[in-house]
C-alpha cells in the first residue's frame, strides 16, 4: 500500500481559468459535451459528469442590492471534484464490485467490470458520476490513478495557476490546510471553513475543500446530509417484514373464514351450473 | 430537511417493468403457497393457477434488467467478482442490488420447478424429470419447498423498494416505507389478478370470495403504507416535491385504484358474506370484476411509475 494522497482545493485562491477542466480532458481523452450556454455565468460546464471530471463552478453572490468597493464578495468560485471519500457510497452500493479503493488510498471505477446498472449515481451524494453512452458504463475522476502509478501528480493540480489544487500526501495536505485556513481567519476572514478534512463527512475525503461559505452554498451535503446510503437497510428491511407478517396474516385470516366458503358454496349453488360469479 | 445533490441514474422503463412483473410474480407465488398450505382441498384450483402465472410473470424481469444495463453481456458480474486478484461470488448483503440478483435467480429455480409440479399435476407434462420433480414435492418436503420460494417471492416483490430507499436520490431515501409499500402493492394486485385468472379453471371459482377478501385487506394495508410514505417525506421536507404537478394527481389515481376492491367489487364474497347480497347480486359483482382488475392492475402500475419517475424528473 502506496501511501494515501488527496487533493486540498482551496476556493479562497480559485480564479475560475477552468484550467484543471481543461488538463482533465486532455490528459484523460475527454472530448466533453456539446457546447452549450448556460446562460448564468461563466460557467458552461453545469456539473461533474462521464466528460466532466473537475468542474469550475461560479456560484454568483452578488449582491441584489448596490455596494461600496470591496464589500461585495461577487463569485465563490469552486473547482469540484470526487471527494474520494473514505465511506464511499458509490463503492457501498456497486453490485459488481467494479468501484475498489486504490493502493493510493483513491476510489476508482474498474471499467472492465462495471457494467452499467448506475447504482453508483443513485448513491453519489455528490453527483459526481455520469453513465457514458460511448463506454456504456459509469465515469468519474480517477484521481489520475495512470499518472500517480508513473509517479506523476494528477493533471489538474499540475496546471492549476494558483495552487487552489494541491496534491500530496494526505496528511501533508491535512496540515497545510489547518494552517491556510488559521491564517484566513486571522485575517479575519471567518467565513473560511474546510469541508472533509475531519471524518464528519463521509469518514473524511481524500478530496476535501476550504469553501468560503457553508457546505450547502456550493451544493454539498452538510454534515446532517452527509449519510450512507446503507442507512435505510435495517429500516427498510424491517418495514418490509412488518408488512410481509400483516400481508401472511390477512392471507390466513381469509383462508380460515370457514363460514363464508360454506356461504359461498351456498351460492355458487343457487346460481346453478351456469352462474357466473 | 434532507438536502440533494445528487444526479439521476435513469431508472426508467426497463426497470418500471421489472418492479411491475417481479412485485406480481412474488404476490402470485406467495399467495400459491397460502391457498395450498392453509386452503381448504377446493383451494388447490386456484393454487395451482396461482404457480402457473408466477414463473411466466417471472420470466420477463431478468430480461428486463439486462437489457437496461449498459453492458448486457457483463449481466453475470452480478453475480461472479471479475475483478483481478478477487474471484469468487459478488454478495455484499449491504446492497439490495447486489441481494436481489441472487433471491431473483434463487426464486426463479423454485417458480420454475413449481410451475413443472403443477404442469406434471395437470397432466400436461409427461417427461420423466417433470414426474420425479412432482414426485419429489408430494409429501412434507413440496411444503418446505413452496414455503422457501415463497419467501423468496416476498422479497423479490419488496426488495426493489429497499433498493430505491438504499440510496441518496430525494424521495426514494426520505422514506423507509418503499419496501413495505411495494409488497402491499404486489401482493393487491396478483390477488386482483388471480381472482380473475381463477375462473378460467375448474373449481377456481370456490376460491373468488377468499381472494376478494385477501385483496380487501392487502389494499387497506396499501393505503397505510401510502399514508406512511407521505408523512416520511413530510418529516424529510421533500413531501412538496413528490406531490408537484403532475404526481400528486397521480397519486391521489393510485388512491382511487384502491377504492373498488375497498368497497367490495372484488367478487361475490363480500355481498355474500356480509349477508346483504342474492344470486343476482353476487352475479353482477362478477361481471364487475374486470374493469376492478385492470383498476388494481393500473394501479399496482402507476405507484411504481410515480415513486420512480417523480424523484428523477
Amino acid at each position: 500500500m502506496a501511501e494515501a494522497v488527496g487533493f486540498f482545493t482551496d476556493t479562497s485562491v480559485c480564479i475560475g481559468c477552468k484550467a484543471c477542466e481543461v488538463a482533465c480532458k486532455e490528459w484523460n481523452q475527454l472530448k466533453g459535451n456539446k457546447p452549450a450556454f448556460l446562460a448564468d455565468s461563466f460557467d458552461n460546464t453545469g456539473k461533474l459528469d462521464e466528460e466532466n471530471w473537475r468542474h469550475v463552478a461560479f456560484i454568483d453572490k452578488v449582491p441584489d442590492a448596490p455596494t461600496t468597493t470591496g464589500n461585495g464578495a461577487a463569485w465563490l468560485m469552486f473547482s469540484d471534484v470526487c471527494k474520494h471519500c473514505k465511506h464511499a457510497s458509490c463503492m457501498e452500493v456497486c453490485p459488481t464490485n467494479a468501484i475498489i479503493r486504490t493502493e493510493f488510498d483513491t476510489v476508482f471505477i474498474q471499467q472492465d467490470v462495471c457494467n452499467g446498472c448506475r447504482d453508483c449515481i443513485a448513491a453519489c451524494p455528490f453527483g459526481v458520476i455520469g453513465f457514458s453512452e460511448q463506454t456504456a458504463t459509469v465515469h468519474k475522476c480517477t484521481f489520475c490513478y495512470d499518472r500517480l502509478q508513473s509517479g506523476l501528480m494528477p493533471a489538474c493540480a499540475k496546471v492549476c495557476p494558483t495552487q487552489a489544487i494541491q496534491f500530496g500526501p494526505l496528511s501533508e495536505l491535512q496540515k497545510k490546510a489547518d494552517a491556510r485556513l488559521a491564517t484566513l481567519q486571522a485575517q479575519g476572514t471567518t467565513q473560511a471553513r474546510l469541508y472533509g478534512r475531519d471524518d464528519k463527512v463521509y469518514g473524511g475525503l481524500n478530496a476535501f475543500f476550504l469553501l468560503m461559505d457553508k457546505p450547502e452554498a456550493y451544493g454539498l451535503p452538510n454534515e446532517a446530509n452527509a449519510v450512507l446510503p446503507r442507512r435505510n437497510n435495517r429500516t427498510g428491511y424491517l418495514g418490509v417484514l412488518m408488512t410481509a407478517a400483516l400481508g401472511v396474516l390477512a392471507g390466513l385470516v381469509a383462508l380460515r373464514d370457514r363460514g363464508g366458503t360454506r356461504r359461498a358454496e351456498e351460492a355458487l349453488r343457487r346460481c346453478g351450473p351456469t352462474g357466473r360469479m | 430537511m434532507a438536502e440533494h445533490f445528487v444526479a439521476s441514474p435513469h431508472w426508467e422503463w426497463y426497470i418500471l417493468g421489472y418492479f411491475f412483473l417481479g412485485g406480481l410474480s412474488g404476490g402470485m407465488y406467495t399467495l400459491a403457497t397460502m391457498l395450498r398450505l392453509w386452503g381448504s382441498p377446493r383451494d388447490e384450483a386456484a393454487a395451482r393457477t396461482a404457480f402457473l402465472a408466477a414463473f411466466p410473470l417471472l420470466l420477463l424481469c431478468p430480461i428486463l434488467l439486462t437489457i437496461d444495463l449498459g453492458r448486457p453481456l457483463r449481466f453475470w458480474h452480478m453475480l461472479i467478482d471479475t475483478t483481478p486478484g478477487h474471484g469468487g461470488l459478488a454478495f455484499k448483503y449491504w446492497s439490495p442490488m447486489s441481494v436481489g440478483s441472487w433471491a431473483l435467480l434463487l426464486y426463479g429455480a423454485f417458480a420454475l420447478v413449481s410451475f413443472i409440479e403443477v404442469r406434471t399435476l395437470d397432466g400436461r407434462m409427461r417427461a420423466p424429470l417433470a414426474r420425479a420433480i412432482a414426485h419429489a414435492l408430494a409429501g412434507g418436503a413440496g411444503r418446505v419447498v413452496i414455503g422457501v420460494g415463497a419467501l423468496l417471492g416476498l422479497y423479490v416483490a419488496s426488495y426493489t423498494g429497499v433498493l430505491l430507499s438504499v440510496s441518496n436520490q430525494p424521495i426514494w431515501s426520505d422514506t423507509w416505507a418503499l419496501g413495505g409499500l411495494f409488497l402491499a402493492s404486489g401482493l393487491s394486485g396478483s390477488a386482483a389478478l388471480l381472482a380473475w385468472l381463477a375462473r378460467y379453471r375448474p373449481e377456481g371459482e370456490a376460491t373468488e370470495w377468499r381472494l376478494a377478501q385477501m385483496e380487501r385487506y392487502f389494499a387497506i394495508l396499501e393505503l397505510l403504507l401510502i399514508a406512511l410514505v407521505l408523512a416520511n417525506l413530510a418529516g424529510a421536507g421533500t413531501l412538496t416535491r413528490a406531490l408537484a404537478k403532475p404526481w400528486g394527481v397521480l397519486w391521489a389515481l393510485v388512491v382511487a385504484s384502491l377504492v373498488p376492491p375497498l368497497v367490495g367489487m372484488g367478487g361475490p364474497a363480500i355481498q355474500v358474506a356480509s349477508g346483504t347480497g342474492s344470486a343476482a347480486v353476487a352475479r353482477a359483482a362478477g361481471a364487475s370484476r374486470t374493469p376492478m382488475l385492470a383498476s388494481v392492475l393500473l394501479g399496482v402500475l402507476l405507484m411504481r411509475f410515480v415513486v420512480i419517475f417523480s424523484a428523477q424528473f
